[in-house]
């Protein structure tokens, strides 16, 4: 019951955010829910699958490239490209997991910096293709059922839907049979194939469900910044969402919505009045592992409950 | 009557040093058979070379008759192989409720459900109460494993393999480290284990195991040495040997 009223409240504090804030703020806002659909689908593989990933970037990179690609070199509208480029980096998760999934651990994360890296370049050097450096502009965002994206507050109600319905989807992912599985074989994939289960393919769709879901936040990337670059196909953007997951509290739900508001509060908000956010950034992170190694959500589920205990036995 | 394990010239070396040198033997389908050696022996290489855990270098593996040295793990799983690990290798966060529904989901089509939640009224779980009331744990089912005492998880163990009706089982040092009254428990929960599963034990202290075997195996340096009725076996000169090292 208690649960409920909280969720109730949280929806009606999102819903009602904007009437209340200025549009820097729900832009912000709009960006942390991207970037909560990206860390969460990493912690689909390092959470509860105990596969550490360090390229997820090439997800999203590569669904934004494909839209904006598909937008400005054959002229197609969001309809068409939107669901192409899903599909074209789910293909793409498909035959990368073929790869990263021959090893397990850091061969693991090795494997697909590796596969990130070379998408990262091809951008960087493919100038007539990508631009390069430069990045695509003169993008657009999508006007679903005529209604106009470009307005802050109607973009981030459309950010917040997809948010919801993505997280509420691997969320019934994990808690499936299926879910259980995959946990299982993160605390003891040999015992999970003697109990005949089997790990590799349960990685691979995980794999290829967390590439999916990468390639949705890239979608909302692209239409949010209606540019893209390199960047985002980059090191740097894999290990943020690590970050977030790792930060917000890896194997739980909510573990990377609070990482993912964690790291973009920093990012743009911070980094506005100080210039060296990366080291605020790392100094946060810091301070998180040493108080709450677990992350950010377990530790105060811990803290609250031992304030609980403690008011019982003065009671 | 074709054996329910049948095990022809198998090898396996690490990196040159045989671990398992032409090892072949047969165990009839409800047979009680235990292997015994010195440490060291390769009793539990053999076990995972018949698993898959390991891959063997030469030599056949039969379940039923069917050729099975070729198969993954858990395919050998779904072919109706069971077996426990002499280091307890159970899911310490979890349930042992949640622990036995892992092993009856690996069997189950139910497992590739991606969507409907797995529900704790499930059928999965009704059955995983049922063997837990079987092994006389039902009372701590909702417990987690890491509270457990570790006589208790060494039940776990076996009930995990035996909530999948395995055809043959591999029990690998189920009595090691055991109190008296455990290693008792423990074993009035194998001589209950029902005649249609194959037993084969592994032990490494040869008086804790004889009187739970009719036929015994003893391996030694990776090869069968003795083979026969207990009393044949504890009877020849070679066992002695291997237990006294004269």
């Amino acid at each position: 019951m208690k649960r409920v009223a909280w969720l109730i409240a949280l929806a009606a504090l999102l819903v009602g955010f904007p009437l209340a804030s200025g549009e820097y703020y729900v832009n912000l806002t709009s960006q942390i829910l991207i970037f909560a659909i990206f860390a969460a689908s990493v912690n689909l593989l390092l959470g509860y699958g105990g596969l550490p990933t360090l390229g997820h970037a090439a997800y999203l990179g590569v669904a934004a490239y494909l839209s904006a690609l598909l937008y400005l070199k054959l002229g197609f509208g969001s309809w068409i490209a939107a669901p192409v480029a899903l599909l074209g980096t789910t293909l793409m998760a498909c035959a990368f997991g073929l790869i990263a999934l021959r090893a397990a651990g850091l061969g693991f994360l090795m494997l697909t910096l590796a596969l990130s890296q070379v998408l990262w370049g091809t951008a960087y050097r493919w100038v007539s293709m990508t631009d390069g450096d430069n990045g695509l502009r003169g993008l657009v965002r999508p006007a679903p059922f005529g209604i106009n994206l470009d307005d802050a507050t109607a973009f981030y109600y459309f950010a917040l839907a997809v948010a919801v319905f993505s997280i509420w989807m691997m969320a019934r992912f994990v808690s499936s049979p299926f879910g259980a599985a995959l946990k299982g074989t993160r605390d003891q994939p040999r015992r999970m194939s003697a109990l005949g289960h089997d790990v590799w393919m349960i990685r691979w769709v995980t794999f290829v469900y967390a590439g999916f879901w990468g390639a949705v936040s890239g979608l909302l990337f692209v239409y949010y910044h209606k540019y893209i670059h390199p960047i985002s196909l980059s090191l740097t953007n894999s290990a943020e969402g690590l970050l977030a997951v790792v930060a917000g509290g890896s194997g739980t739900l909510a573990g990377p919505i609070v990482g993912a508001a964690i790291v973009m509060l920093l990012k743009n908000w911070v980094s506005a009045y100080i210039e060296r956010w990366n080291m605020l950034l790392g100094f946060v992170f810091v301070v998180i592992v040493i108080f709450m190694p677990d992350g950010v959500v377990p530790g105060v589920r811990r803290l609250i409950e031992r304030v609980k205990a403690a008011r019982g036995k003065a009671q | 009557m074709t054996a329910a394990l049948a095990i022809e010239g198998l090898r396996k070396a690490f990196g040159g040093l045989p671990a398992i040198h032409d090892v072949s033997l047969e165990v009839l389908p409800g047979e009680r058979r235990l292997i015994i050696g010195p440490n060291g022996a390769g009793k539990t290489t053999l076990f995972n070379l018949v698993t898959g855990d390991l891959q063997r270098d030469a030599g056949t593996i039969r379940l039923l008759g069917e050729d099975i040295s070729r198969l993954a793990p858990h395919r050998r799983a779904h072919r109706g192989l069971a077996r426990t690990y002499q280091i307890i290798t159970l899911f310490p966060g979890d349930s042992l409720e949640h622990n036995i529904v892992l092993s009856l989901l690996g069997l189950s089509k139910s497992r590739w459900k991606t969507f409907a939640p797995l529900s704790v009224k499930s059928s999965l779980h009704e059955e995983a109460r049922r063997v837990l009331a079987r092994v006389g744990l039902d009372h701590l089912a909702q417990r987690p494993i890491a509270e457990l005492a570790y006589g208790e998880k060494r039940r776990v163990e076996i009930a995990m393999a035996l909530a999948q009706k395995p055809k043959v089982l591999l029990l690998d040092e189920p009595l090691a480290g055991l109190s008296r009254e455990e290693r008792a428990s423990v074993k009035q929960l194998i001589a209950g284990i029902p005649r249609e599963v194959t037993v084969v034990m592994i032990e490494h202290d040869m008086d804790t195991a004889l009187d739970m075997a009719e036929r015994i195996t003893v391996l030694h340096y990776g090869s069968v040495i003795v083979e026969g009725t207990r009393a044949e076996v504890v009877a020849d000169p070679r066992t002695k040997e291997v237990y006294l090292g004269e």
